[in-house]
């Protein structure tokens, strides 16, 4: 190498010094970003329109276009007099309201930096319990957004909407086949929506036989929705206490049951992550005191393909195309909750629903439900459903079809098993003589050193790369840790979070003060969440001390 | 399998480290009777990315997207043009697969955009304060009437004959259910909103008053006055807002005395989608902010002392308090929330007001043109971008009648409220800024063909 290297390039120089604050704020690739209010204005747009045909309609005080680029002009409001008036009724919005706007490169900007300071699956591995957070294809992404189904309006008229009737029914077939139920209602929202929608079909079964009961039995581990559903549907709760290998105990749900018990909510696999080995003795003794069974299918990707709900004497269940099938969370939702049902509930499912005839797909609603579905419970959402994630949860299940779904549940069950029992010695493991684990594992916060809690090892993970699994879920388990690492991850990606996990635990064991602070290397240090609560900030309102300046 | 990445030496070498000799070993908790010994019989095998999108790609041709002609349906979902960046921006990775930010260090991009929302949201509708989402408009209007039986004490609900039949559905289907009294009606093919008719109706049992505006005719009524009313007899009033484009035009019902706002989000970033995923928006005024269901971002401070924003006032939510939530809601409308932001963002007030009024102006236009047609009667009065039109004929064999020349017409009255004989007429015809003159004169020559 003859280049003069010190003229060049210098040395690497001193390593060692620390840090110096920088002026931005920023830490290389590590952004901050202010909120649109800061650096936003009301006159500033980042689309462009064309002219409207009111413009140079009466006395017109600031007009569209006319207005574009001008960032001194006045807001544009419309005319409510002259020839070419508008017609709103009098009740123009004339002061401004303070939405600011951003150029489109700032706004790209802005987004691109809000997104860099998140965790997210395509990041890394991200072991939620009982959040299935697998791998979110991409051809999902691209088949929502054919014209022919992201350019629909839900009201055309149905032969302008067959091949949508059509992913609609072929979907529904699917969810049916895989859980061996004969019906399923498509349009619930989201997971709770869907235990709603369960719940409604069960209290309306129970009326139409003249037999309305009044409680719901839920299990103590069970997912906080559940209650929630219940209650919110006019149902009092009960607890149901498990085992000490945390399963539904049997004998005391049997004793509770009795004339007043409308359902049991079960959710299995369960949140300790087994398998209720007695869901059929639980469902066999529920029907036999009048009452039916709800499962929380929150956890269906442990077991789809290898068992069908049905088999189980389920009478609904909820199914998360969020979870199992894939459609991406996107930061907290949309999801949507599908619900099948058992012969005796299948009558009372919501419309709309799709039925096939010889004529072409059906969209069966209010008009038409009464010459064979007059038992209906009602509507439970505007339209028909989450149609943009039945065609990216139709595409996932077509693309691993009934054999790719039967590995998808044994992979997701042996990745969940291999890091219960490589951390054997490590994390206590409060049901891992129980039996295998199915998708998830659960720890518990026994061992930690003094003053250490899960919420320590939480945040040490985020150091390390990783989202934190489930803490503090299920409330049965003391500081429970839930890891549900999904099919999605290879073995060298669970063996290096193995790793990570083991570190962490170990400095949590041996009381390592640094954990105590973690994260140290994210966007963020601890945040303060009591503040958070006791004075609420829930919007950005101008600082009191801007306006004194003026 | 492309999704899967374990081998089967991988997974040999794993079982090894379990202690199970095959993967059934894993399963023994399930009743032998409920083990299925091979794929489930009848459903086809896996599939490559090329078939699978070939196959969904057969089925999107099999309708007539909006795009692809005429197009003036609305009733609660509306075609508005959505700027290239905000589909790139909601498919960045770090949005798109994404949890609930509940580790607010890793998810503050999730957050600000959350706290950014609720500030477009609470100001968009003139409240104080506003949500992180909920499903949709129709579940949040059920979930605001639930909420004025909490503040009020009272289970008696007035909604607006204007009020879209499939939101009366919903609070129809939920109300069986938890008792709450509703007091419904049909609208009238009339230029007058049932303002005054609302105005008696509220008395000291009535928990709510809920009203679309502009309604589901597309007339628009002050609120004003209803709301005075309503607080006079410790009543709330609950507006519906269906467009929220029309905002950008038309004074908020929060400005108007609205005690809680909320509607549907989806002309703003979300698409039309076949009818979801939408984004449901709520807001309220602060005093009744501790008992607003969903979640809420609020803005805190870390260690360190630097801003920073979490999901906050949770004790109201379903995993803290069970059974005595304010609502059963968990997972809601993250992704459309942020689309709806950054459309919301790329528009700022400037772009809103500009949309809005290309949108009530082509409406304008279209309106005069359709009302020349023999034939057809203007029923409004007052509109934003959607009104209604009283047809010589029934609405919806002609909604039909023209959907075979390839132009879709409207929204027929006939399939929102099927059986309502002084209805039939009617169609409901939304013009937004995607609708052009030669669409207005395809749908007027169209109407006159089918009229004479």
């Amino acid at each position: 190498m003859s280049i003069n290297q010190s003229g060049w390039k210098p040395a690497i120089g001193d390593t060692q010094a620390p840090a110096a604050a920088t002026y931005t704020g920023n830490r290389a690739l590590m952004l901050e970003e202010a909120l649109i209010f800061e650096i936003g204005d009301t006159r500033t747009t980042g689309v462009d329109f064309s002219p409207s045909p009111l413009q140079g309609r009466g006395p017109g005080r600031g007009e569209v276009g006319a207005s574009a680029g001008d960032e001194n002009a006045p807001l544009p409001t419309l005319s409510p007099e002259g020839e070419r008036a508008n017609r709103l009724g009098g009740l123009e919005r004339t002061a401004s309201f303070g939405l600011p706007g951003l150029s489109e490169p700032e706004t790209v900007r802005h987004y691109t930096r809000l997104s860099r300071q998140n965790y997210a699956i395509d990041l890394g591995l991200f072991p939620l319990g009982s959040c299935t957070m697998k791998h979110n294809p991409r051809l999902n992404e691209k088949v929502a957004r054919m014209p022919g189904f992201a350019d629909l309006h839900p009201l055309q008229t149905m032969d302008t909407v067959q091949g949508a009737l059509g992913v609609i029914h072929e979907l529904a077939h699917w969810l049916k086949t895989l859980t061996g139920m004969p019906a399923v209602a498509m349009s619930p929202k989201a997971g709770a929506h869907g235990e709603l929608c369960g719940l409604l079909a069960i209290r309306s079964a129970l009326e139409a036989r003249g037999d309305a009961r009044s409680v719901i039995l839920v299990p103590e581990s069970a997912h906080g929705t559940n209650p929630a559903t219940a209650a919110f549907c006019g149902y009092g709760v009960e607890n149901i206490p498990a085992t000490a290998e945390g399963r539904v105990d049997l004998a005391a749900l049997t004793a509770r049951l009795g004339p007043d018990v409308a359902a049991v909510m079960i959710t299995n696999p369960n949140t300790c992550g087994l398998f209720e080995r007695d869901m059929k003795a639980i469902s066999d003794v529920v029907h036999a005191a009048g009452a039916l069974v709800y499962c929380d299918g929150a956890n269906f990707n442990a077991i789809v393909g290898r068992v069908r709900p049905g088999d189980l004497g389920i009478d609904a269940m909820h199914i998360n195309l969020h979870k199992t099938f894939s459609t991406p969370h996107g930061g907290g939702g949309p999801g949507s909750g599908p619900v099948v049902f058992s012969a005796a509930l299948a009558p009372f499912a919501p419309l709309p629903f799709v039925e096939k005839t010889d004529a072409g797909y059906v969209l069966v609603e209010e008009e038409t439900a009464g010459e064979h579905h007059a038992q209906n419970f009602g509507r439970m959402t505007a339209f028909h459903g989450q149609m943009g994630m039945f065609t990216r949860a139709l595409a996932y299940i077509m693309s691993h079809g009934a054999d790719g779904l039967r590995q998808v549940a044994e992979d997701a069950v042996l990745n969940a098993n291999y890091i219960l029992r490589s951390l054997d010695g490590v994390l206590d493991a409060p049901f891992g003589a129980s039996g295998p684990c199915m998708h998830e594992a659960l720890f518990a916060d026994d061992g930690l050193a003094e003053g250490f809690s899960t919420l320590d090892i939480a945040k040490g993970l985020i150091d390390e790369g990783y989202h934190p699994m489930t803490v503090y879920f299920p409330l049965v388990v003391h500081g429970a840790m839930l890891v549900e690492p999904t099919e999605t991850e290879s073995k060298a990606a669970l063996d290096q979070f193995i790793g990570a996990l083991r570190s962490v635990a170990e400095r949590a064991k041996a009381g390592d003060a640094a954990l105590k602070s973690a994260p140290h290397f994210a966007p963020r240090r601890r945040l303060d969440e009591t503040l958070a609560a006791r004075k609420p900030v829930l919007v950005w309102k101008e600082p009191v001390v801007a306006e004194a300046a003026e | 399998m492309r999704y899967l990445p374990l081998t089967n030496e991988d997974r040999a070498a794993m079982l090894a480290r379990i202690g199970a000799s095959s993967i059934d070993d894993l399963f023994v908790d399930v009743p032998e009777a409920a083990r299925l010994s091979g794929p489930i019989a009848g459903l086809p095998n896996h599939a490559s990315e090329m078939a699978v999108e070939r196959h969904m790609a057969k089925l999107a041709r099999q309708n007539l997207s909006a795009g692809e002609a005429p197009f003036f349906l609305g009733a609660g979902a509306y075609k508005h043009h959505v700027p290239a960046s905000v589909d790139h921006l909601i498919q960045r990775g770090e949005f798109l697969t994404a949890y609930t930010p509940y580790q607010p260090e890793i998810a503050q991009g999730t957050l600000q955009m959350l706290f950014e929302f609720q500030t477009q949201v609470a100001r968009l509708y003139g409240c104080d304060v506003a949500n992180a989402s909920m499903y949709d408009g129709s579940t949040a209007c059920w979930e605001a009437i639930v909420m004025a039986r909490r503040v009020t004490k009272r289970g008696k609900a007035l909604l607006s004959s204007g009020l879209h039949p499939h939101y009366v559905s919903v609070a129809e289907t939920m109300a069986k259910f938890t008792g709450d009294a509703l007091q419904t009606a049909l609208p009238t093919l009339s230029a007058e909103t049932d303002a005054e008719a609302l105005l008696e109706a509220i008395d000291r049992d009535t928990s709510c008053v809920v009203v679309q505006y502009p309604d589901i005719l597309g007339r628009i009524a002050d609120l004003s006055a209803i709301a005075a009313r309503a607080h006079e007899h410790g009543a709330l009033l609950i507006a519906v807002v269906t467009e929220p484009v029309a905002l950008g035009a038309l004074k908020a019902p929060g400005d108007m005395g609205a005690d809680i706002v909320v509607g549907e989000g989806q002309s703003i970033g979300v698409g039309l989608q076949f009818g979801g995923p939408y984004v449901g928006l709520f807001a309220c005024q602060e005093r009744f902010v501790r008992q607003m269901p969903g979640r809420l971002c609020g803005e805190t401070v870390d260690a360190e002392g630097k801003r920073g924003f979490v999901l906050t006032l949770s004790t109201r939510e379903q995993h803290i308090r069970r059974e005595k939530a304010t609502s059963n809601i968990c997972t809601n409308s993250g992704l459309c929330a942020l689309a709806f932001s950054i459309h919301m963002t790329l528009l700022g007030e400037r772009g809103l007001r500009d949309l809005a009024m290309l949108n009530h102006g082509l409406a304008v236009q279209a309106a005069e043109t359709l009302a020349a047609v023999p034939g057809v009667e203007l029923v409004n009065d007052s509109f934003f971008n959607e009104f209604t039109l009283k047809l010589s004929k029934e609405a919806r064999p002609v909604v039909r009648d023209l959907a075979e020349r390839g132009i879709l017409a409207g929204v027929s009255l006939g399939r929102l409220y099927p059986g309502a004989d002084a209805l039939a007429h009617g169609l409901i015809v939304a013009v937004t800024e995607t609708t052009t003159s030669e669409d207005i004169a395809a749908l007027a020559a169209g109407l006159k063909e089918a009229l004479a």
